[in-house]
């Protein structure tokens, strides 16, 4: 199986190459009109085809390696290192993506999986998708180059065959680690589409901003797969990690984060070039930085330029993607400077309080934020190389640095939607702000006068602070956007006698792009005031011996067991807690300390009691030597189920904005589908 | 002109309130030992090089952060101040024990830097959107009446049969 996953990806490289360098050479052909032995439509359609014949071979890869982990096949050193005969099989598929070459080979394969949906959909438009399909194909002969020679997953142990294997990480023995790593490398990947669309786009000149909405699914897509990935990965650190929190500042989650802030500018500043043919060339940049964030991500955490929490695979690929990434900007500059006039902006902003303005300031403070990030990330490298000795950037810095650009942020959330295209008269503004400033008001004074103070003992209390700016900017957006819900729908009730429930539905059909970004924004409010939650977390943490008992806010906890569990994979230790609420017993939680036998690493495992109002969150910390009893620590982290609401909504208003709207044309003459074009006399006349 | 100067006098006063509320923000801390030690266990790194911070350390059988934690609780108790007890680990530790860069030398520049650029991005996306805004209102004030202009229009009027028609 070895031999057969090596030869395949020997194939894809193959294939890919064959895919650049025909795709080039044809649409060469094409632009320069000069004649050639072969049609180059023929020659551009081969390579689309090497494209597609691409994938099923990295599709063979992948499955020789999930394979030869299903049949335990130690002769592979990277099964040998990441998997064991007692690993459950859900965990098996965890082994692909668990260690350096298993995940650059599913990178590999989820890039030939939306080459190879892009490919087919090439009749969309012919010669953008023969420019996007060619500049993805160089993409993929960089990644397949690096699992065939810096990264092989398939080469084989030296000396004698182990009877088993080292085992799967501990922590990446959880359910979310089956479906969080896809999730995020499918966001990661996926912005290498709407780059290839853009610099293609750029390179062939296109004419006016279809492009954009073409890729507009694509980008929407690959985002929705980021915020998943992103939250589900805060989730398995909530989970798994056993401190408590979520979000730790590492350098993979910033990591992450960055392409995230970078494409949601992106989403926001393309609606501006799609109506007011604005922000061309910053939409351009917008999307090459995303693209080389997803790279520059990659290199800082599998290269060991920083250290992290959780860079489970690290190795001496850093040169490889340096290189690349030196040509991807060399690339995206020399295309930039040759077709710039071709990125002229056909409208400037008017006014300094209009909706233009308010995108551009939200592009500002995304990629500020993006910037702090960076800094923060690349800073210990700087302070090294300037004074020779490292210094940490955590959670403190950010806390202190990003906490008011993301309010800021929250801010212009609120403020963005009310201003009208263009520009705004003082009556305007005093009309739409009045009803989320009285929300702003009341929200401070309620907030005030339930303890939400910023301060404590007669002392500042940053976080606190924070948080009732938090609660009372989340209260004000809300107000806003619910406002344009309710105006929208009024405007519907009356012109069709509907009730303003059907109104309301009627109103984000008809247009389910706009209503769709603002239940993502309404989203995006519930997660922050999840985050401000944080503000007033409690823990405590005790020896318990039988009957023992501990208090945690409302909470009681009484030990009422204690004792060691073992299967194939670990041995476990764990305690049995009922858990009293004035005086009633609730219910029981089961806190456990696994220790994994092939690996001998520890893990914990959190038992979590999960309200609307808090978390209870029970760790078991370990056990005391001397006297066998457990040690327990427990949280109360209030509003932290918001956070997971919060992004379920965040999903649901990205696929209400995915869906196509109906307008009252469309809904009552539906119009025959369009006649296909061939693809031929569309690449010939398309120039 | 009076109206003008109160709004301008206000406009101070309110950037004033914020700046004062932002120094107030950063600059002030929590004071009794409890909150002292939760704060300043969120400032240190666990020293086991686990990569988390010291109050957040959990991990089963940490040689270090029993060890710091002890020593953050004597040195509150000894009366030290909270820049005498993060001093005193960085000497013991190394700087990677601080959970952030000092402020002070070359890493003054990581605090500076974001203040900065998020600073000067504001100010260029102001004036930006200033100069276009005149830009456009010259364009707008301008008599359009280049000979390009004067071309189409020529077209436009022969093609509509808007000259010598009805």
């Amino acid at each position: 199986m070895a031999t057969f996953g090596s030869l395949s990806l020997i194939i894809a490289l193959a294939l890919a190459a064959y895919n650049l360098f025909a795709g080039a050479v044809a649409l060469r052909l094409i632009a320069t009109g000069r004649p050639a032995p072969i049609s180059p439509e023929r020659l551009a359609d081969t390579a689309r085809r090497a494209g597609i014949a691409g994938f099923f071979a990295v599709t063979a890869a992948a499955f020789a390696l999930v394979y030869s982990v299903f049949t335990n096949d130690f002769s592979i050193t990277y099964i040998m290192e990441h998997s064991n005969r007692a690993l459950p099989a859900a965990y098996k598929f965890a082994a692909l993506w668990s260690g350096q070459e298993g995940s650059l080979l599913l990178w590999c394969w989820l890039l030939g999986t939306y080459g190879f949906v892009l490919r087919l959909r090439h009749k969309t438009d012919v010669k953008l998708y023969a420019y996007a399909g060619t500049i993805l194909a160089a993409i993929q002969v960089f990644f397949l180059a690096v699992v065939n020679f810096a990264a092989p997953p398939f080469s084989l142990l030296r000396g004698a065959i182990p009877a088993d294997g080292n085992g799967l990480n501990p922590l990446l023995q959880y359910p979310e680690m089956v479906i969080h790593p896809p999730l995020l490398y499918l966001g990661y990947v996926g912005f290498s589409v709407p780059f290839a669309f853009a610099l293609g786009a750029l390179m062939m000149r296109y004419p006016g901003e279809k492009w954009i909405k073409i890729t507009r699914v694509w980008t929407l897509v690959t985002w929705l797969f980021l915020t998943c990935g992103i939250f589900l990965g805060m989730h398995w650190a909530y989970a798994v990690l056993g401190w408590g929190g979520y979000w730790g500042w590492d350098p993979v989650e910033n990591a992450s984060f960055m392409p995230w802030l970078t494409g949601t500018a992106f989403m926001h500043s393309v609606m501006m070039q799609e109506k007011k043919g604005m922000m061309k060339s910053w939409n351009v940049w917008l999307i090459f930085s995303t693209f080389l964030l997803t790279l520059l991500g990659t290199l800082l955490t599998r290269a060991g330029l920083v250290s992290s929490v959780h860079a489970f695979a690290q190795s001496s690929i850093g040169s490889w993607f340096m290189v690349f990434m030196g040509i991807v900007i060399a690339v995206c500059i020399f295309t930039f400077i040759l077709q710039r006039d071709h990125l002229r902006s056909d409208y400037q902003v008017e006014s300094l309080v209009s909706r233009e303005s308010s995108f551009l300031f939200n592009n500002l403070v995304l990629l500020t934020a993006c910037f702090v990030i960076l800094w923060g990330t690349l800073f210990p490298i700087l302070s090294e190389y300037v004074e020779g000795s490292k210094v940490t950037v955590g959670a403190p810095f950010y806390n202190r640095v990003a906490v008011p650009i993301g309010l800021f942020l929250l801010f212009l959330t609120g403020v963005g939607p009310l201003l009208p295209w263009r520009s705004t008269s003082l009556r305007a503004i005093r009309r739409n702000f009045v009803i989320p400033s009285i929300a702003l008001a009341t929200t401070i004074i309620v907030c005030l006068a339930v303890g939400v103070r910023p301060w404590k003992d007669g002392q500042f209390d940053s976080g606190n602070f924070y948080a009732l700016v938090g609660f009372a900017l989340s209260a004000s957006v809300f107000t806003a956007i619910l406002s344009e819900f309710l105006r929208g729908a009024a405007v519907i009730a009356k012109q069709t006698g509907k009730n303003l429930a059907a109104s309301t539905y009627v109103l984000i059909r008809r247009n389910t792009r706009r209503y769709g970004g603002y239940i993502i924004h309404i989203g995006v409010v519930i997660v922050v005031i999840g985050l401000c939650g944080a503000a007033f977390n409690r823990n405590t943490e005790r020896e318990l011996a039988l009957h023992d008992t501990m208090s945690v806010g409302p909470y009681t906890l009484e030990c009422v067991g204690f004792t060691q569990d073992s299967n194939a994979n670990y041995n476990s230790d764990y305690a049995l807690l009922d858990v009293y609420k004035g005086g009633k017993k609730q219910f029981q939680m089961a806190p456990e300390k696994r220790v994994y036998l092939a690996s001998q690493q520890p893990q914990t495992m959190v038992a979590v009691h999960s309200v609307l109002s808090w978390d209870l969150y029970v760790v078991y910390e370990g056990t005391n030597p001397e006297s066998g009893q457990p040690i327990i620590k427990a949280f109360l982290n209030p509003l932290v189920s918001w956070i997971w609401a919060g992004v379920v909504l965040i999903v649901f208003g990205t696929f209400v904005a995915l869906a196509p709207s109906q307008t009252p044309v469309t809904a009552s003459v539906r119009l025959p589908a369009a006649r296909t074009v061939p693809a031929e006399a569309v690449l010939k006349g398309g120039d | 002109m009076n109206k003008q100067r109160t709004h301008l006098r206000f406009g101070i006063r309110a950037v004033q309130a914020l700046l004062l509320a932002f120094a107030v923000c950063f600059s002030l801390g929590a004071t009794d030992a409890s909150a002292r030690y939760d704060h300043l266990n969120h400032q240190l790194m666990c020293g086991c090089g686990c990569g988390q911070v010291l109050g957040e350390c959990n991990h089963v059988g940490c040689p270090q952060s029993p060890v710091q934690l002890a020593e953050l609780r004597t040195d509150i108790s000894g009366g030290k101040t909270d820049q005498e007890i993060l001093d005193g680990f960085a000497a013991k530790y190394g700087m990677t024990v601080l959970a952030a860069p000092p402020a002070k030398g070359f890493d003054l520049v990581a605090w500076i830097a974001p203040v900065a650029v998020f600073l000067a991005a504001l100010l260029g996306t102001i004036l930006l959107i200033r100069q276009w805004a005149v830009g456009k209102k010259d364009a707008a004030a301008a008599p359009v009446s280049t000979p390009e202009m004067d071309a189409l229009r020529e077209k436009i009027r022969r093609e509509t049969g808007s000259e010598g028609g009805y």
